[in-house]
């Protein structure tokens, strides 16, 4: 679905941008400027208002992006419990860095804040679904899903 | 009332005020950085944390309201530690510049850090390393230098209603931002100022440009002439130490002259001159049934806004160029010629009150001249440095006058400076024009003073002619969207950018309260006053440029020179 008929079909709902950009974004995994500024004129604000919203939430990115994003929590309790020993194991499968896209455009990883799975750390989200309790060892077969 | 008592002194107040504005009724002074007297609260800063007898934590002062016994201590050993440790935390994010930086000796974090003795900083400095922002010719932003306030925020989207400023991103990484994180000049910024106004430190400034004058005023070749708008006067002693409306015009003058002008002329002639060529565009689209209402063009804030978010109502903008644009082409023509002076040696500078102004001398159509017609604007803060910097001491100045041809001028012309004005003066002069009698009183009280739109009513024998008069832009705009839907009663529109008027231009001696404003304000009448002649008509230099070289009032010269036309600004995002 075109980006604007997304947005167009949240146009009534109150609040309805932050809802209209996680549906682009499932769409076309990152928030175009072009969505953005189609999200002011739907929910009458100044593109600055639509902007400053499209980057507050850590969750959504105005830079395009790779079309799996893999968030890995790096609240205090997934630190402890070794979230550093699962990056090093997403970046080595993958092939790129933190903060990167794999050059097929499969694959984003990100930092995120505490997802609220604090019981089974380290968490890791693959467009939003969580994984818990992963390890350096669990991390191909995780990836395999995607794949 | 509320009773409560702040370190020792018994204060009442009314409900609802909070305890900075209690405090300042008892003279005990809280610091503030975020804090904005004409805007609303933040409390994003801290730096006004009191103890409230019986609260564990600390209160932001600017924030917390009064309670009836409340017991308010400011000035305990926790208060002054949380506010160190606070302005040590802003410090230790924030460029150590001061001497370099365009708010050196008039900046409110340099202020606090000076208040606080800020001396070894326990924190390690660590600054962002974000981009400067150079890209539109009046104003510039050193994010780096941001302390996150979002005063300039308010500024453009609560005042102005542009909303070229927001913000990106949050926590550490948020920033202020033009509109979808770009440079200024691909938001909607229509180059106003005031958010430099409203910015407690340096991240925003006008782009400074003395440099370019001390080089002509080298340069043996150039002829520098300057012309002085109506608003600078009231403002300009503020940058020497001396009070608003003090400084005498004629000691201005010779100020200018110190620095090494060649020439000392007047934007208020060509203020003069807007009255008549305005005037007349008025009563001729009155009786032709030409657009209406008709808006003033002299505001160049204003005429971005309109190319920008009104491009439909381009026709309803007088054609007339600003005061300073009308100028520029007259010094070059007329002037030169009056004067034997070869136009190509003229380097016409203009001191304006305005950040906007830059942007409009540097507009590829103002050469009608055959030359750049104003070839360089500095704003009163410009000027301002440029006499400190020369050492001139103005107790000691004697007075100077304006040179001939381009230089005398009306009360008419000097209240173009204040909300109002160019409504009053083309009043004073068209009343005249139209009914053939003499104004036994000039003085249009409903159109002056501050107040975001004013109207009024003038019977011209029989024709009741509207008017209305917006200052600042989001007031501008409620006159504007009225016009767009068609429901607008007025005739004649007067629209200026800034609150309060040019008085209130980007340009000025840095302005945070709207008080300043209206002192200023003040002193412009007080000037009207003391002027022997009040109507633009009268003017006898005007009518030499008319009886020599215009001919009339939208004559085939006028056009050539004096007028021009408006283009749509299609910005990408709004
Ligand atoms: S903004 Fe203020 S504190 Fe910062 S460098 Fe400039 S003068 Fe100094
Ligand atoms: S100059 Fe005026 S329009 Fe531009 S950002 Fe500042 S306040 Fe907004
Ligand atoms: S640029 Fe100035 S006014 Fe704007 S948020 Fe930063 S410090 Fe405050
Ligand atoms: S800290 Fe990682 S999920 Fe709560
Ligand atoms: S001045 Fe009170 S929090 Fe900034």
């Amino acid at each position: 679905m075109d980006y604007k008929d997304i947005i167009a079909s949240y146009a009534s709902k109150p609040g309805g941008i932050i809802e209209a950009y996680h549906a682009v974004q499932k769409e076309l995994s990152y928030l175009p400027e072009e969505a953005v500024a189609e999200a002011a004129r739907v929910f009458n604000l100044p593109v600055s208002d639509a902007y400053g919203v499209a980057t507050f939430y850590s969750m959504f990115s105005v830079t395009p992006r790779g079309k799996n994003v893999i968030r890995i929590c790096e609240s205090a309790p997934c630190h402890v419990a070794g979230a550093a020993q699962v990056i090093a194991a997403l970046e080595r499968e993958l092939g790129i860095k933190m903060g990167e896209s794999t050059a097929d455009g499969q694959f984003a990883l990100e930092f995120a804040e505490c997802v609220g799975q604090c019981q089974a750390t380290p968490v890791i989200t693959i467009n939003r679904k969580p994984y818990l309790d992963v390890s350096p060892a669990t991390v191909p077969t995780i990836l395999a899903e995607y794949k | 009332m509320v009773n409560l008592t702040i370190d020792g002194i018994k204060v009442s107040v009314p409900e609802g005020s909070t305890i900075l504005q209690a405090a300042r009724e008892v003279g005990v002074k809280i610091p503030t950085l975020c804090h904005h007297p004409d805007q609303a609260v933040k409390a994003n800063c801290r730096v006004c944390v009191c103890e409230v007898e019986g609260n564990r934590l600390l209160a932001a002062a600017c924030a917390q309201p009064v309670m009836e016994g409340m017991v308010v201590k400011t000035r305990t050993p926790k208060v002054i530690e949380a506010r160190k440790t606070i302005l040590e935390l802003i410090l230790a994010n924030h460029p150590q510049d001061c001497l370099n930086c365009i708010r050196n000796g008039n900046c409110e974090l340099q202020d606090l850090a000076n208040e606080y003795f800020i001396r070894d900083n326990p924190f390690t400095l660590k600054v962002r390393g974000l981009q400067k922002d150079y890209s539109t010719p009046s104003i510039f932003r050193d994010p780096d230098k941001c302390v996150l306030c979002r005063r300039c925020v308010e500024a453009c989207t609560v005042v102005q209603s542009v909303n070229a400023l927001g913000l990106e991103n949050r926590g550490v990484l948020s920033m202020v931002v033009p509109t979808m994180g770009g440079d200024l000049i691909d938001s909607a910024c229509v180059m106003c100022g005031q958010c430099i106004h409203a910015c407690p430190v340096g991240a925003i400034g006008e782009v400074e440009e003395i440099d370019k004058l001390l080089a002509a005023i080298a340069d043996p070749d150039k002829v520098v002439v300057t012309q002085i708008a109506p608003a600078v006067r009231v403002a300009i002693g503020e940058e020497v130490g001396m009070k608003t409306g003090d400084m005498p015009m004629d000691v201005f003058v010779a100020g200018l002259r110190q620095v090494g002008f060649d020439y000392v002329l007047h934007t208020n002639f060509t203020a003069d001159l807007t009255i008549l060529e305005e005037g007349n565009e008025l009563l001729q689209r009155l009786k032709e049934g030409g657009t209406l209402p008709m808006f003033t063009s002299c505001s160049p804030g204003w005429i971005n806004f309109c190319e920008t978010f009104y491009p439909d109502l381009l026709d309803n903008l007088s054609t007339c160029k600003s005061p300073q644009q009308m100028f520029g082409p007259l010094a070059k023509t007329y002037w030169a010629d009056k004067m034997g002076i070869d136009p190509a040696k003229i380097y016409s500078v203009s001191i304006m009150p305005c950040t906007a102004k830059k942007f409009e001398a540097a507009r590829p159509e103002m050469n009608a001249s055959g030359y750049r017609d104003v070839d360089l604007v500095l704003t009163t803060r410009e000027v301002g440095r440029l006499f400190r910097m020369s050492g001139i001491d103005f107790d000691k100045l004697a007075g100077s006058n304006f040179d001939s041809w381009m230089g005398a001028y009306t009360g008419a012309a000097v209240i173009f400076g204040a909300s109002g004005g160019v409504m009053e003066a083309a009043l004073r002069t068209v009343y005249e024009v139209v009914t053939g009698n003499t104004l036994e009183d000039v003085n249009f009280e409903v159109t002056r003073g501050i107040t975001g739109i004013k109207e009024a009513e003038v019977d011209l024998d029989g024709t009741v002619v509207k008017v209305a008069i917006a200052n600042g832009l989001s007031n501008a705009r409620q006159l504007m969207d009225q016009v767009r839907a068609g429901e607008s009663p007025y005739h004649f529109i007067e629209i200026m950018a800034c609150p309060g008027g040019c008085i209130g231009g980007g340009g000025q001696p840095i302005t945070k309260a709207n008080a300043k404003r209206v002192e200023r304000i003040d002193s412009i009448y007080v000037e009207d006053e003391k002027c022997a002649i009040r109507k633009s008509h009268e003017n006898p230099e005007v009518k030499t440029l008319y009886d020599e070289f215009l001919l009339e009032p939208l004559g085939h010269k006028s056009h050539e020179l004096l007028h021009t036309h408006y283009q749509a600004k299609n910005k990408k995002y709004l």
